[in-house]
């Protein structure tokens, strides 16, 4: 049976849209029903939607490998912590630390990109992987002589968002309705994604984007056409760092406490195989990956011990180490059925079909 | 017309212990057809490395334009008015061929990061010329009906013209085409030899490399004969056949 079309192709579009976008806004509520732990794990989500669009500008536009990213999502959380904390005692507001945070990171992403310029492939992996180790060891160790980061205890205490007296982590009821101080966060990174995606959409389909495509795909040739590689790949490799900055920064003020332990490599490596998983290069792919990383495992952890407990009457295999096992599982069943992501770009999958051939 | 646009002199470069290039030197006018032939292995796209700036040469130099080029950027030569195709296509091969001309024209034209973002009405304005003059070139190399194909998957003799195109993208006085018609067969090469004549009727000045001898002798204007990295003859095509030194180096010394 053939479907009725009742709608042209741009009215539904625009109703898909509406859709999305009515789903969206109810769903803080609809998790909140469930318990606000999930309305947490939404704004988890939604911060590490954030940090792969910042590492797919790296990675799936200009193809430079980075295995260091959580790095700059460190340096953000950590400007913002300092900057509004009783640490160094200094309160400054939201928008003038996120901006502070993205800057800063920009230049951490300079710093890295510098020294890696001429490496490619493998080699500016382990750099890049390195990189991040630094960071993090740094963050460790930098309470003495001065205590800057406080060392491995962290900062605590960290300012939330406000606006005047609003602040954004307390409740409040509007309409008659209930607004947790994580639901409002909710909205604020809901507004702040979007505004993500549209920029990275305009990157993309940009001379700044065609000159990432152009050095991902042949860098001598795109140097002979007048492309000044180094100058991109810094670009890219800035832009990148700078979304991880202000990702930091948010993350920083919801949870209210950061410590390096937050920085790990583990924690690189999950944001890259949310954006290879979703499927490099493409930015609804890349929010796909996100979104399915940030929330399965979540799932799992709430799953896999009652159906245990019902199957066997006891819990045979810790719920952490399983969820481990059936993420790894679920990435290679990716790479051998769709190597090229859940949503490829198009270019990516004639790169990955050139290479199968 | 018998202006020099680009005058190279003793131009020295070594791999090693090879010699690739040894006090090369000669001039190409405004406006000509100049050939670049010798045996493989002669220097020829070695030369065309060093002046498009992939390789910086040990020794001499070169002005074009009338500006020293010798040790600056690949991209910085480019924006100088020299453009290159490569022997081995370097397309971008899974962009459209389209996307392969635009990119092309990123030296002429300046959009940054905020103007992508914020979308301004001069980036707006930019990126509309940018296609049209896009498209506008697929038309002169004879592709346009191609723009929305993947490169690589274009026929052979396409992505040579595509090569072309995005060559011609930023605006060079100076094209320089290594082995055009390499792999081409009679009738593409002879639509190949009509595309370089329009262009040398339209002002541009080209530097070829070509193994395809019927079509160096009847476009060039004058060519220059490497061998071993050395420069053995030039002339116009005519007497540089004709010259013993050309015939041996490339039927070797029985033959003389």
């Amino acid at each position: 049976m053939r479907g009725v079309n009742i709608f042209s192709k741009a009215q539904a579009q625009w109703l898909g849209v509406a859709l999305v976008a009515i789903a969206l806004i109810g769903l803080p509520f609809a998790l909140a029903s469930v318990g606000t732990a999930w309305v947490r794990i939404a704004n988890l989500a939604i911060l590490f939607v954030f940090l792969s669009l910042g590492l797919n500008i790296v990675v799936g536009f200009a193809g430079l490998l980075d295995l260091g990213y959580i790095a700059f999502y460190a340096v953000g959380a950590y400007a913002y912590a300092l900057l509004a904390s009783p640490h160094f005692n200094l309160h400054l507001p939201f928008w003038v630390i996120l901006p502070i945070g993205a800057l800063v990171a920009c230049l951490f992403g300079v710093l890295l990109g510098a020294p890696t310029l001429k490496l490619r492939g493998d080699y500016l992996a382990i750099v890049t992987l390195g990189f991040g180790e630094i960071v993090r060891i740094f963050l460790n160790n930098l309470s003495q002589p001065v205590n800057i980061t406080n060392g491995p205890q962290g900062i605590s205490r960290i300012d939330p968002f406000r606006f005047g007296s609003f602040s954004f982590s307390q409740t409040e009821t509007m309409l008659g309705l209930v607004f947790s101080g994580p639901i409002k966060y909710y909205y604020l990174l809901l507004l702040l994604l979007l505004l993500a995606i549209v920029v990275n959409l305009r990157l993309q389909h940009s001379r700044i984007g065609r000159a990432w495509e152009a050095v991902r795909e042949d860098e001598i040739a795109a140097r002979a056409m007048g492309i000044n590689t180094t100058h991109i790949k810094l670009l890219a490799f800035a832009m990148g760092a700078s979304f991880g900055g202000v990702a930091g920064g948010m993350f920083a003020a919801i949870q209210g406490f950061i410590s390096p332990e937050s920085f790990v490599l583990v924690e690189s490596v999950m944001v890259l195989s949310m954006v290879v998983l979703g499927g490099m290069g493409n930015i609804w792919g890349v929010v796909l990956g996100a979104v399915l990383l940030s929330f399965v495992p979540e799932l799992l952890r709430y799953t896999v011990e009652p159906l245990q407990k019902s199957l066997f009457g006891r819990s045979i295999i810790e719920p952490e180490v399983i969820r481990m096992l059936l993420f790894g599982l679920a990435l290679v069943l990716m790479m051998l059925y769709r190597p090229a992501g859940l949503l490829p770009s198009a270019v990516r999958k004639r790169e990955l079909a050139k290479v199968a051939a | 017309m018998s202006e020099v646009l680009l005058r190279c002199a003793n131009l020295d470069k070594r791999f090693g212990g090879v010699l690739a290039l040894a006090e090369v030197g000669f001039s190409i006018k405004r406006g000509e057809i100049y050939g670049l032939i010798g045996p493989n292995g002669a220097g020829k796209t070695t030369l065309f490395d060093v002046l498009t700036g992939i390789y910086a040469s040990e020794g001499g130099g070169f002005r074009f334009a009338g500006e020293a080029l010798a040790g600056l950027r690949p991209d910085e030569i480019a924006a100088r008015g020299i453009a290159r195709t490569f022997q081995n296509i370097r397309l971008f091969g899974n962009l459209s061929a389209l996307d392969n001309v635009m990119i092309g024209r990123h030296v002429r034209t300046r959009a940054g990061v905020f103007g992508a973002i914020l979308r301004t009405r001069a980036t707006l304005a930019e990126e509309a010329a940018i296609e049209k003059r896009a498209l506008e070139l697929l038309g002169y190399v004879g592709i346009a009906a191609r723009a929305n194909d993947v490169a690589r998957e274009l026929p052979y003799g396409d992505q040579r013209r595509l090569e072309i195109a995005r060559a011609l993208a930023t605006e060079p006085k100076l094209l320089a085409l290594d082995e055009p018609a390499a792999g081409m067969n009679a009738t593409e090469t002879q639509e190949l030899k009509k595309l370089l004549e329009r262009l040398r009727a339209d002002g541009i000045t080209i530097l070829l490399i070509e193994h395809d001898v019927k079509l160096v002798m009847g476009l060039c204007d004058r060519v220059l004969v490497l061998d071993y990295g050395r420069n053995i003859a030039e002339g116009p095509p005519r007497e540089v056949q004709r010259d013993p030194r050309v015939i041996e180096a490339y039927l070797g010394g029985a033959a003389a």
